[in-house]
């Protein structure tokens, strides 16, 4: 058996306690220095931020999330003993929990911190997954001689950095696919660290609901309910072509995941399929001014994102929720691709004055896709548009001067409505 | 109803009603033809309610009457019949059927009432006037190759037809641009035709007017009004709705000092920018065209396929100049001289090139470059 102090990271072969600093928080399991992928996921990351910015409210039940008909974005874990969840609405939250601190998202600290976080998961391993700002898969396969410690070591090194240098905790899943790793880190939150190693991977999967197979929804769950499968061991009973014939694609992958076979490779560059933002208003609006002063904005998010990107893209989709939870979507593809606010908004625009719906709205949203280099971007020039080439190179110039003074140094006055 | 009528006839009446018929549409009705037999003649008519053709041919009518069915499926079975047979069309009031027959093959189709059948309120027109097909047909022949697809700019879906002035008087003038190319083509103005107003003709009716036009010898009479646009030969009249918004001022558009002038054989020209084309990468497909005294060298750079060269002895006195366009849109224009030399008249890489045949100003294109 390897054990492995969490606290010293020293390694030890028998105890319940950690031989050099007596710590009770120790690793054991006989696979322990075989495992390389592991997912990480910081715990209830927004709270945890907000307690450490703000000590007033470290005993305190805090909920991040913002709005007047807002949803919970994360809350800490003294408010999930009351029952409070993500995505709950404010107001039930509330309920549950009257005394809880709320507190807006400041989303730029969380990017930022988020960064830090990254940093120090780069100097273990080139070889990292993100899913969002809080949570990474991390591949150290092979990185063992080069370390000159097995990965649960550097793990374990890894979250403890992350408590004593940026003052947060997260929990790692470790194991040896992403299926399970991912897994494995919801095992022990918070502060947990959780092995499944190759041994018992059958035993652990068997009697689990299938809900835990990520890609397994409300409707999926229903069906297979309706196939008579509840639990892994359910599906364990099923052979390969019937799962594939009852279930499509979703079967076969069923087939796998329920054994714990999961061959995805954690991909350093998830390849970007599309740039969109949206915005939820505060009320329902069907203002056409102050609609076009968000497709503004949502324009020029989208073309500042594609520009950090060195991206474009070929396809322009408005996306329309309205009042009564109906979502619209158009799209319209242009001639050649275009990173430029300019011409985002104008075919958003033209989108939205073709929609031939009427509000309120709830949300707006703005995307590009079928991305393309921006080497392929804006190269032809529409006739009936002389004025385009000094827009585009007004927009050039305003972003040259958005570099060196700040965001805000210049706007357009359409983007105050 | 009960009427006889030569195969062939019935055929060529038919075939203009059913394309215009949409294949999937959700009004069955719609799916239709109306067929109204009375003295001796059948007429068959046919919408998608923004087109309405009415095709008229010479039959035997036993009993008038009118009646209503599938467009697409009459119009099989008669091009199946042996050439030469006499059709019967009766229908049975009694079952809802219209019994085709023809020798010894017999047919039954299910109608729908005639009752239902939406026929296209009748408008009036502003301007009428007689136009021979070969000009219309060169009109809009040379116009719609740049028809806009793009539906958010619905207004440059169609050709706009409008009275102008060109260079040696007023002239009925056809103009499609997608705002990558624009096509402007004039034709001597037609008695009567002064006072028409301008109209975007839509693409749809563009093309299926075409089959009224093939005829050298014939004439068409138009009729124009804000909404609506008529062109009827003796047996077939089309009646379209025209797009209702407004043609962008594309004068505006159209240089006039450009000064670098190019000639060069179009259909030499269009073949070798189609060789070069061959390497360009698929999406952005450009050429670039760099010229010198009496040169011309085609060129394709494509970092991801590769890489082409061509050399062309051409006329061009003016400064060196390096211009790139899209190579679909050079064969397009260039496809369009069949008489004379083509000339481009260039002003700098940026600026929109405008391209003629030999000195003709009566049919004009301008193409948009491209950075290369």
């Amino acid at each position: 058996m390897s054990n492995l102090c969490r606290d010293c990271l020293t390694q030890f072969e028998t105890g319940a306690r950690c031989p050099a600093c007596r710590s009770p928080r120790i690793l054991a399991h006989a696979e322990l220095n075989d495992l390389s992928i592991a997912h990480m996921d910081c715990d209830a990351f927004y709270a945890s931020v907000e307690k450490r910015d703000n000590p007033d409210l470290r005993d305190k039940a805090v909920i991040v999330g913002g709005g007047t008909r807002g949803v919970v974005s994360t809350c800490c874990y003294l408010a999930r003993i009351h029952g409070v969840r993500s995505a709950m609405p404010m107001f039930q939250a509330l309920k549950l929990c009257p005394d809880a601190t709320v507190v807006k998202p400041r989303m730029s600290v969380y990017v930022e911190t988020s960064r830090a976080i990254r940093a120090l998961m780069e100097e273990l391993t080139p070889a990292i997954e993100p899913l969002s700002l809080d949570e990474a898969f991390l591949d150290l396969t092979g990185t063992t001689r080069l370390h000159g410690a097995p990965p649960a070591v550097m793990l374990a090194r890894l979250v403890k950095r992350m408590e004593d240098e940026l003052g947060l905790t997260g929990s790692i899943g470790l194991s040896h696919n992403k299926f399970l790793a991912k897994i494995a880190s919801d095992l022990d939150k918070p502060r947990g660290f959780s092995v499944i190693g190759r041994a018992e991977t059958e035993a652990f999967l068997r009697p689990k609901p299938v809900r835990i197979i990520w890609g397994v929804g409300t409707a999926t769950q229903a069906a297979l309910d309706s196939a008579g499968i509840r639990t892994i061991a359910d599906l364990l009973r099923w052979d390969r072509g019937d799962l594939n014939a009852r279930f499509g694609q979703m079967g076969e992958r069923l087939w796998h995941l329920s054994r714990g076979q999961d061959h995805r490779r954690v991909n350093r560059d998830e390849r970007l399929k599309s740039i969109s933002k949206e915005t939820t208003f505060f009320d329902d609006t069907s203002d056409a001014d102050l609609l076009d002063g968000h497709i503004w904005r949502l324009s020029e998010q989208v073309a500042d994102r594609a520009k950090a990107k060195h991206l474009s893209g070929r396809t322009v989709t408005l996306k329309l929720k309205r009042a009564d939870f109906t979502l619209i979507t158009r799209r319209h593809s242009l001639t050649d691709p275009t990173q430029l606010t300019d011409r985002i908004y104008r075919c958003a625009k033209d989108l939205f004055e073709q929609s031939a719906n009427k509000g309120p709205y709830r949300l707006i949203g703005v995307g590009i896709s079928d991305l393309a280099p921006e080497a392929e971007a804006d190269l032809n020039r529409d006739l009936l548009d002389p004025n385009a080439p000094k827009r585009a190179a007004a927009e050039r110039a305003a972003d040259a001067i958005r570099a060196r003074f700040g965001k805000e140094a210049i706007i357009k006055g359409r983007a105050l409505r | 109803m009960k009427l006889s009528i030569e195969r062939g006839t019935l055929l060529k009446a038919l075939a203009q009603a059913q394309s215009v018929v949409e294949r999937r549409n959700t009004i069955p009705i719609l799916a239709n033809v109306l067929i109204e037999a009375e003295g001796a003649n059948v007429s068959f008519r046919a919408t998608d309610l923004d087109i309405e053709v009415l095709d008229r041919a010479p039959a035997m009518v036993e009993r008038a009457g009118a009646t209503t069915v599938s467009a697409v499926m009459l119009h099989e079975i008669i091009r199946k019949l042996p050439d030469g047979s006499l059709v019967n069309l009766s229908e049975d009031a009694a079952s809802g059927r219209l019994t085709i027959a023809a020798g010894r093959s017999n047919f039954s189709l299910a109608t729908l009432p005639k009752e239902d059948f939406p026929v296209m309120a009748s408008s009036e027109y502003s301007s009428n006037f007689s136009a021979p097909a070969p000009m219309l047909r060169r009109l809009f022949d040379k116009a719609k190759f740049a028809i806009s697809t793009e539906e958010t700019r619905y207004y440059l879906n169609g050709v706009y037809l409008h009275v102008s002035t060109g260079d040696s008087g007023p002239v009925l003038r056809a103009v499609a641009t997608d705002g990558h190319r624009l096509a402007r083509i004039d034709a001597t103005l037609p008695e009567g035709a002064a006072g028409m107003p301008g109209v975007i003709v839509p693409r749809k009716t563009v093309n299926e007017l075409r089959k009224l036009l093939d005829d050298d010898d014939a004439t068409i009479a138009v009729s124009v009004s804000e909404t609506k646009v008529r062109f009827a030969t003796p047996v077939i009249t089309l009646t379209s709705k025209v797009i209702d918004g407004t043609f962008p001022d594309y004068t505006r558009v159209i240089p006039t000092g450009n000064t670098r002038r190019l000639e060069v054989d179009a259909t030499e020209f269009a073949k070798a920018v189609d060789r070069v084309a061959t390497v360009s990468s698929e999406r952005s497909r450009a050429v670039k065209l760099s010229l010198e005294e009496d040169r011309l060298i085609l060129s394709v750079n494509a970092p991801d396929s590769g890489a082409a060269e061509e050399e062309l002895a051409v006329a061009y006195q003016d400064e060196r100049l390096e211009i790139g366009f899209n190579a679909k849109y050079l064969l397009e224009i260039a496809s369009q001289v069949d008489r004379e030399n083509a000339v481009f008249l260039f002003n700098s890489s940026g600026d929109p090139t405008l391209m003629r045949e030999g000195n003709d100003m009566s049919a004009v294109y301008v193409v948009m470059p491209m950075r290369v």
